[in-house]
């Protein structure tokens, strides 16, 4: 097949699907029922083929596999492909969830059709693309492409304030990005390489190592998003249309927690080591501040929105704890946030279809009438709020274990996470689903549709599944963890002696 | 066999619950009570072989996590303690799923009413049977979320959706000092399996470890976070106005989850981590003053109740107390064994409460009984029995399990034994009132039912501005009987209320004389075998008797005087009360209101949490970081561009020329290095 192989195959395989959308002629009726079944189709395929790679994937090995090399700007700067256990399970996330938001999609999208599955399916070649590339130069390239689809999809089918919210996520992201680039172009003067695999084994000095850091947490906190730099995702999050909501939350934010694990914690160890600290800072604040910001939301997107960045903060802190519990831990809270935070936007695009609010005062009682739905938003909240056998769980006990290792007093501020997730996540649920049913505009919703049950049980029972049986998904982190903390054993012993000396 | 007991009501629960509407209520509530009651005598079998046997095992179920050090299992650990525990969650909870087809008969929902008490009753039986910490918390949060359905299974009640909240938000305050608690562990012992850690207490005993500025004993430390857990689920002094609101759910959840079994999860921590406490002196010490604390106080707040539920649910955290003194003390098996006795007789008090509450059609206000000796008398002896037992009348099962606690503070010689031993003897005392005081408010005097201006004729003089005055809903009331108030007769409830209220008036009067020879005498350690461990120097169960003589009777007279004053300030003199309360009006409202707790807890938490995150909102957010950041440089670019091009294609071609400028830049870098 040329040297092609699977990775360009899903990569491929979504623009072939957009290829073929476009040739649709008109905004007929029949063309808009193409275009989703032709987009749903790309997509289960994509799913599929993803798990052939899958099936091909050794996860006992910490190496890159099914790599695949094309020369492309120069000799250097290659076109080159590969996944190792940490990106696996992303990729299959994306091409997993992809399906769930074309569905979701289904109705509630009316104008401009076509043009929406087709930057669906564009942004899911540049996710897949980010967490496939092995080239520092196509990393930056996919990272920084992937927003302008998901940038028109808030612009274009967003809600009132689309064109605020959308230019307020380009701003934060383009301030990173620049940052970024020239890190890139630094690294590429160092090493005078761009090859990933090759940089991860490359010693960076420590003084450039600090810079180097410093410009990519720029792009990667924005992306994860982390304190303060977070107030664009509240506000592109109740702007963008359901399936967007669900993409950016499931997978455009791990993009942020992947570059720390891909870029920053292997390659620049030294520098990891010593702004530690200013990570757990920015976690624990994160983690405090924003569930009490989710306490008094009045909108639900919001509202799951700034518990995204709480969730996140989990996620850093356990990255930057630099052990295997913290990191394992990290790296499966950022999966097990992109089912449970997908499936909880999910829900709200349900009741946001039949009343068109977002507004929780404008809901009650909906168990009097939706008891389907009841039970699907009340697994979903307790997902969220860390409940033991709920996926949410595994993620948040591993991360404060390794944060404690590492810093008890991180753990002690995190874990008042614990109380108050339970607090805006109850509140939240107590407000629209209990009580009773007063509001006559409530009086005729209905509960959950076949094609809205599609979408929630699978999540419903992937959800308790990981919760039960993390495994899979653990295991799969357990070999690039073990290599990462090799490389970081050396690190930890020059600070230390660096400290020794010092006295 | 443990499979079963442990996965039987899970499927129950998955049967009523996924299948419930399909089904029907009627297969639902048999289908999930049979299985319970296969369960039941099963854990009676295991109990049998564990305790008088030597059935003792492990059994692994699967594995769960399995990161670096940190393997964690799906395992039952079954001794001793845990088969008790399987015996109590079982029977109550198979007797109250019983009961329940008789008082729950009305409610539409029943399927879903059942499929939440088997959930629950699964989650209590894997917290019983964890093998390790992340499993107990497993089913720690588990019969936290059960109890928060629960709770709030008449979810169009306000009230009971804010006691179901309140009571899982107050656990996880718990749950927080839980969790760190398990991290500790995990530092100190690289593992969180019991079977890992028990045999290395000894050699940690002098470790120290810094947290929160502190250094601190690290034994000590853990024992303080896990504690923190315990009190928040036993609901222990600070820990405790979660369980009071929790009356809002239905009776029988009361009787199972608020008095049995799920408020002894923290009595049963301690026990189950005795090792890790024995090696922690001072931690026990905080065990024993709290649980002092709380079982003085819940006793006077107790003493003023006027819902009869809340007097019950108060009784209980009293109770709770004196569990955690035993405990506290070192007498392990002492604190065990009156969980063991509790259950039988506060779930009999409970769901005889219950049986009270459906003749009265759901009234729940002691000032609205009365007289009800004469319309409902198998329930009222039954109430009696139950109000023996608690109370500790002689050879009933209080009087061996509530003794030996007051014992052993006494035993202990050590200042928080001695202040643990004064204040449960005068709640021994006070729990003697409020229970005959309930009793004879309930089934004497004279019937204030019957008449429609009864709340008009306050009984202790102040206005009804308590929140003791709750009644189930109206609309479930009215059901069936059309709204026509108390203008009618209590009735016996059916029979199949009626059975479980026997089995469990046994239990209260002979549990104690049958097992406490087992529990606490000289059998004891063959019974328990280690699995309460106590250190080689800790006596006190020797020491319990050669103690002098006045000590055992203190609380039997105790009991008497709590009786005689009932008698007197209710039977006698009903006016009395009125008149006390009227004198000292500060201290009735004091009590009354629960020591403003809830109203505290309010002003120094609540409030100021919703005003931070406001604040941190509306100014953090809003004005300084959008106000500085993208709003400020958003509207200085607004105003050049605005009117130019539409904005949105505007601004995605100047995004796209910036990325095209970075990678040409890259290029043209690379070539030019190139060149050299």
């Amino acid at each position: 097949m040329l040297g092609f192989g699977i990775l360009s195959g899903l990569l491929v395989l979504p623009l072939i699907g957009a290829a073929f959308i476009l040739t649709l002629r008109g905004d007929s009726e029949a063309a808009r029922a193409n275009a989703r079944w032709i987009a749903l189709a790309t997509t289960v395929l994509t799913f599929l083929l993803s798990l052939v790679a899958w099936s091909r994937f050794d996860s006992a090995s910490s190496a890159f596999q099914l790599v695949e090399s094309h020369a492309w700007l120069t000799d250097t700067i290659r076109f080159k492909l590969g996944v190792d256990g940490f990106s696996m399970p992303f990729i299959l996330l994306t091409t997993f969830l992809m399906p769930f938001c074309i569905v979701a999609s289904w109705e509630s999208i009316s104008h401009r059709v076509k043009e929406y599955f087709v930057a669906f399916l564009v942004l899911e070649m540049t996710m897949i693309g980010v967490f496939a590339a092995l080239d520092l130069v196509l990393f930056y390239l996919f990272f920084e492409a992937g927003l302008i689809p998901m940038f028109l999809i808030i612009g274009i089918w967003g809600g009132k304030r689309r064109i605020y919210a959308s230019f307020k996520f380009f701003l934060y992201t383009l301030l990173g990005s620049v940052l970024m680039l020239l890190a890139i172009m630094a690294m590429y003067w160092a090493a005078g390489t761009t090859d990933i695999p090759t940089l991860l084994k490359f010693k960076f000095a420590a003084n450039l190592q600090t810079w180097l850091w410093l410009a990519f947490f720029a792009s990667f906190a924005v992306k994860m998003p982390m304190w303060p730099v977070h107030t664009w995702l509240p506000d592109a999050h109740v702007e963008a249309p359901t399936a967007g909501s669900v993409i950016l939350a499931a997978i455009l934010l791990k993009m942020g927690g992947y570059g720390f694990i891909r870029v920053s914690l292997p390659m620049f160890p030294d520098a990891s080591v010593y702004f530690a600290p200013l990570v757990y800072s920015l976690s624990v604040i994160a983690i405090v501040y924003t569930s009490l910001v989710a306490l008094v939301q009045q909108d639900m997107k919001k509202l799951i929105a700034y518990s995204s960045v709480a969730h996140m903060g989990f996620v850093t802190m356990g990255l930057f704890s630099m052990n295997p519990q913290g990191i394992q831990g990290a790296m499966f809270q950022m999966v097990s946030h992109g089912l449970v935070s997908g499936a909880l936007f999910l829900c709200v695009g349900v009741v946001y279809d039949r009343l068109h609010t977002r507004e929780i005062s404008a809901y009650g009682g909906l168990v009097e009438r939706m008891p389907f739905y009841a039970v699907a938003f009340l697994i979903f909240t307790m997902a969220n709020v860390g409940l033991p056998g709920t996926s949410g769980f595994v993620g948040e006990f591993l991360t404060l274990i390794g944060a404690f290792r590492s810093n008890p007093w991180v753990a002690f501020f995190a874990a008042s996470g614990v109380i108050l997730s339970a607090a805006y996540a109850l509140w939240l649920y107590r407000r629209v689903v209990y009580g009773a049913l007063t509001k006559p505009s409530l009086q005729t919703m209905t509960d959950l549709t076949g094609r809205e049950m599609l979408t929630l049980v699978p999540l419903v029972l992937l959800v308790i599944y990981y919760g039960v049986q993390p495994g899979p998904i653990l295991d799969t982190f357990a070999a690039p963890t073990n290599a990462l903390m090799q490389g970081y054993q050396a690190a930890l012993e020059t600070v230390k002696t660096a400290a020794v000396a010092a006295h | 066999m443990y499979q079963a007991i442990v996965f039987l009501p899970l499927v129950g629960f998955l049967i009523a619950g996924l299948f419930g509407r399909i089904i029907g209520p009627r297969p639902s509530e048999i289908i999930t009570t049979a299985l319970l009651f296969v369960v039941a005598v099963l854990s009676w079998i295991s109990f049998i072989q564990v305790g008088f046997g030597d059935g003792a095992t492990r059994v692994q179920v699967a594995q769960w996590m399995s990161v670096g050090d940190l393997q964690v299992d799906w395992a039952f650990r079954i001794d001793t303690l845990t088969a008790m525990m399987l015996v109590v969650v079982n029977t109550v909870s198979a007797l109250v799923h019983l009961y329940s087809i008789g008082y729950m008969h009305e409610d539409p929902h029943r399927s879903r009413f059942f499929a939440y008490l088997s959930l629950f009753t699964f989650a209590m039986l894997m917290l019983v049977t964890s093998d390790n910490l992340a499993q107990m918390f497993f089913g720690w949060e588990g019969v936290g979320l059960a109890s928060y359905l629960l709770i709030g299974f008449w979810y169009h009640k306000e009230s009971a959706n804010a006691a179901a909240m309140k009571a899982f938000i107050v656990n996880r305050v718990g749950d927080f000092g839980f969790v760190l608690g398990i991290c500790l562990v995990f530092v100190l012992f690289n593992s969180i399996a019991f079977d890992q850690i028990f045999p290395r207490v000894a050699d940690l005993a002098n470790n120290r470890f810094h947290f929160l500025g502190f250094d601190w004993n690290a034994l000590t430390l853990t024992c303080l976070l896990l504690f923190m857990g315990a009190m928040g689920k036993s609901a222990q002094f600070l820990l405790h106005t979660w369980l009071p609101d929790a009356m809002e759910g239905p009776t029988p959840v009361s009787a199972l989850i608020h008095a049995a079994t799920m408020v002894t999860a923290g009595v049963f921590m301690v026990a189950r981590l005795s090792p890790l406490f024995e090696h922690a002196p001072t931690a026990l010490t905080v065990v024993t003053v709290i649980g002092g604390i709380t079982a003085f106080f819940a006793a006077t707040v107790g003493l003023v109740q006027n819902d009869i539920k809340r007097v019950i649910a108060y009784s209980t955290c009293s109770q709770l107390g004196y569990m955690f003194v035993g405990l506290g003390v070192g007498a392990y098996s002492a604190g065990v064994f009156h969980l063991f006795t509790h259950a039988f007789f506060k779930a009999l008090l409970f769901l005889g409460a219950g049986s009270v509450i459906h003749a009265m059609h759901h009234e729940q206000d002691m000032r609205s009984m009365g007289a009800l000796r004469r319309y409902i008398p198998f329930t009222t002896a039954m109430m009696a029995i139950g109000t023996l037992a608690l109370t500790g009348f002689p050879f009933t099962a209080g009087y061996y399990s509530k003794d030996a606690i007051i014992e052993a503070a006494f035993a202990s010689h050590s200042a928080a034994g001695n202040f643990a031993f004064l204040s449960t003897v005068i709640a021994a005392f006070m729990t003697s009132f409020y229970s005959w005081r309930l009793f004879f408010m309930t089934f004497e005097g004279q019937a204030r039912w019957g008449d429609s201006h009864h709340h008009a004729s306050a009984h202790e003089g102040v206005e009804h501005d308590d929140h003791g005055h709750d009644v189930e809903p109206a609309s479930h009331a009215d059901h069936e009987h059309g709204g026509h108030g108390h203008a009618h007769t209590p009735h016996e409830s059916p029979l199949v209320m009626l059975v479980p209220l026997v089995v469990l008036a046994i239990g209260a009067l002979v549990a104690g004389l049958v097992f406490h020879e087992a529990f606490l005498g000289h059998g004891a350690a063959e019974f328990w075998k280690g699995s309460l461990f106590t250190r080689p120097e800790n006596h006190i169960l020797e020491e319990m008797h050669h103690i002098p003589g006045w000590v055992p009777l203190i609380p039997t007279v105790m009991m008497a005087l709590g009786f005689l004053l009932a008698y007197y300030m209710y039977i006698l003199d009903s006016k009395k009360p009125v008149q006390l309360a009227a004198d000292h009006p500060i201290l009735y409202r004091f009590l009354l209101n629960k020591w403003y707790f809830d109203e505290i807890y309010d002003a120094i938490f609540v409030r100021p949490a919703i005003r931070l995150g406001r604040f941190f909102w509306r100014t953090g957010d809003q004005r300084v970081i959008d106000g500085l950041g993208p709003d400020g440089v958003s509207a200085r670019v607004l105003d050049v561009t605005r009117g130019v091009v539409r904005v949105q294609t505007g601004y995605v071609y100047h995004y796209a020329f910036a990325m095209l400028i970075g990678v040409a830049a890259l290029v043209s870098f690379y070539l030019l290095r190139g060149t050299h």
